[in-house]
């Protein structure tokens, strides 16, 4: 298998401060990959940091074998690596599917092209009902779908999914679930934040747990619940 | 042509008419000046209400639009030829609009509104000091080239159409959506592929062109412009916001209803009160941001989605 994503000793400091630090993993083609950890390990940092937000201090980011550290964001979404935030983003004063069309814009310069897009996108998420409702008075359930439809109408070959369920009752988090499914039956690769454990130890093939922005266990979803260092990063040093 | 598109038309054949209706030049300045100001708060709803990157400094743009025209006709050329202005004002405009732009951009926040805030003072203090191009404080005068206010308000008119219909397109296609997008959430609009420098820059340049061809306009309207005049931060600057936001901000027809109001009121002024204007204004902009942030368009239009979604419920229900 030939790593679609890989990250190579790559650092991020703000200041003194070490949000991430050596970190590597690769990302294979067709993999879901979730990526754990305490509350202010990084996670989300890694997330900007493959999406352009932030230039790593050191290390290389390479998307198919093609270096995108430094890149801008909007660039690295057209080369085709999507993804949602954690802290949703509405486009508060649009209807839910000018926000996706929004996003199908980055592949098309025609509207009636964008639209036909948008509407598959909100049709494959299951939000055809609220097509016409401003994003901003969404309720959070469906505003973490909207990301979801949004990242999709870019047509990415890798999603980064940042903690798409949180926040969502027992019945969301099954439709959440069966979408994600769906998602990476489709072909697309997907590498997914989470701290629902019972979602993400079901969905993924391979886990990676990091702690203080270091990475301290990878592999199998069971191999890394059982890992000493990751109860202890969860449950302190007594449980361990 | 859908009938509701239709209909949309008839205000404007309407406004088309009113030269053959009446020949009173008084009148018919204050028709020319209203549509000249439908033309400014066009364009700064355009960058300011679509795009969200407020502007303290349009004057900037209006007076390089004015002394390109007035430097071309103090050069030589006849006043008729300075209708090339229109044109090459609005160019210049926005050939200002990229420089400014394309160092303020690249930031966030308010350095672009305060750039363009400094760029209209100093643009105003180079047309005081550069005596051989712009006659300095005494102001560039000439004898405009029709006598008959009807060829004016045709020329105004059409200004005002070009300009709406080109924001009409621009807003239906795919930069209006990244506009949106901008004005809404730049984070989230780069991470959905927006290039937000580069399209900010857009709609500043689009904005910029035809606030200067209405400052063409202008100096070919009155046949005398100076710096105090074209490049005021309170008559130009202050007022093409106030006009959008009186009429409403990112609506259609916001920047048009804005600015007949603003021309009525203005008038009223100058007629029965004499003096302050400006302080009604400024009074007038505080009470609109408290009660009627939308505008007036935009509260008409928001009072009417929601008894439209009123009556979607009662239906449901």
């Amino acid at each position: 298998m030939t790593a679609l994503l890989e990250l190579k000793d790559v650092t991020k400091r703000f200041g003194g401060l070490q949000a991430v630090g050596h970190m590597t993993f690769s990302l294979d083609k067709g993999e879901i990959l979730g990526l754990i950890g305490p509350n202010g390990a990084g996670k989300t940092t890694i997330f900007n940091l493959i999406n352009g937000f932030y230039p790593p201090t050191s290390g290389t980011i390479l998307f198919k074998g093609k270096r995108i550290d430094g890149l801008k964001p909007h660039t690295v979404c057209r080369l085709g690596l999507a993804r949602t935030f954690q802290v949703v983003k509405p486009l508060a004063r649009l209807s839910v599917l000018d926000n996706v069309m929004v996003s199908a814009f980055s592949r098309t310069n025609h509207r009636e092209e964008a639209r036909t897009t948008a509407l598959e996108a909100t049709t494959f998420t299951e939000m055809d009902a609220w097509r016409d409702v401003p994003a901003g008075s969404l309720p959070l359930g469906m505003r973490k779908r909207l990301e979801m439809a949004r990242a999709l109408a870019t047509k990415p070959e890798i999603l980064l999914l940042d903690e798409n369920f949180a926040g969502l009752n027992p019945t969301e988090v099954e439709k959440t679930n069966a979408i994600v499914k769906k998602i990476h039956a489709t072909g697309i690769t997907i590498l997914i934040i989470e701290h629902n454990m019972r979602v993400i130890m079901a969905i993924s093939h391979r886990l990676i747990c990091i702690n203080y922005g270091e990475k301290i266990a990878e592999g199998t979803p069971q191999e890394v619940a059982t890992n000493p260092q990751v109860v202890e990063a969860y449950l302190g040093a007594a449980h361990a | 042509m859908s009938r509701k598109n239709l209909i949309g038309l008839l205000p404007i054949a309407a406004v088309l008419l009113i030269p053959l209706l009446t020949q009173n030049p008084y009148l018919l300045h204050m028709f020319i000046l209203s549509l000249l100001w439908i033309v400014l708060g066009q364009s700064w709803n355009l960058l300011g209400g679509y795009t969200g990157q407020i502007s303290y400094g349009h004057a900037a743009f209006f007076g390089v639009g004015a002394y390109t025209t007035g430097i071309m006709v103090k050069s030589g050329q006849s006043p008729s030829t300075a209708w090339w202005g229109l044109l090459f004002g609005g160019l210049m405009a926005a050939l200002v609009a990229a420089f400014i732009g394309w160092v303020c951009f690249r930031l966030r926040g308010s350095y672009f509104s305060l750039s363009v805030l400094a760029l209209s003072e100093v643009l105003r203090l180079v047309a005081v000091n550069w005596n051989r191009l712009t006659n300095g404080a005494e102001g560039i005068l000439f004898i405009p080239a029709f006598t008959q206010k009807t060829y004016y308000y045709y020329i105004v008119f059409a200004l005002a159409a070009v300009n709406l219909g080109v924001i009409r397109w621009v807003m239906r296609s795919k930069p209006g959506y990244y506009f949106l997008a901008i004005r809404e959430d730049q984070d989230c609009a780069e991470s959905l592929g927006i290039d937000t420098t580069k399209y900010k820059l857009l709609s500043l340049l689009i904005s910029a062109f035809f606030t200067g061809a209405a400052g063409a306009f202008y100096m070919n309207y009155m046949g005398f412009i100076d710096p105090g005049i074209v490049f005021s931060i309170a008559d130009i600057s202050i007022m093409m916001i106030l006009v959008t936001m009186l009429g409403g901000a990112a609506t259609k027809w916001g920047p048009a209803v804005g600015a007949i109001l603003f021309i009525l009121v203005s008038e009223i002024f100058r007629v029965w009160v004499g003096s302050g204007h400006l302080l009604f204004f400024g009074v007038l902009i505080i009470a609109i941001i408290i009660y009627f942030p939308n505008g007036i368009v935009g509260t008409l239009v928001d009072r009417r989605t929601r008894k439209r979604r009123l009556r979607g419920a009662e239906a449901v229900a």
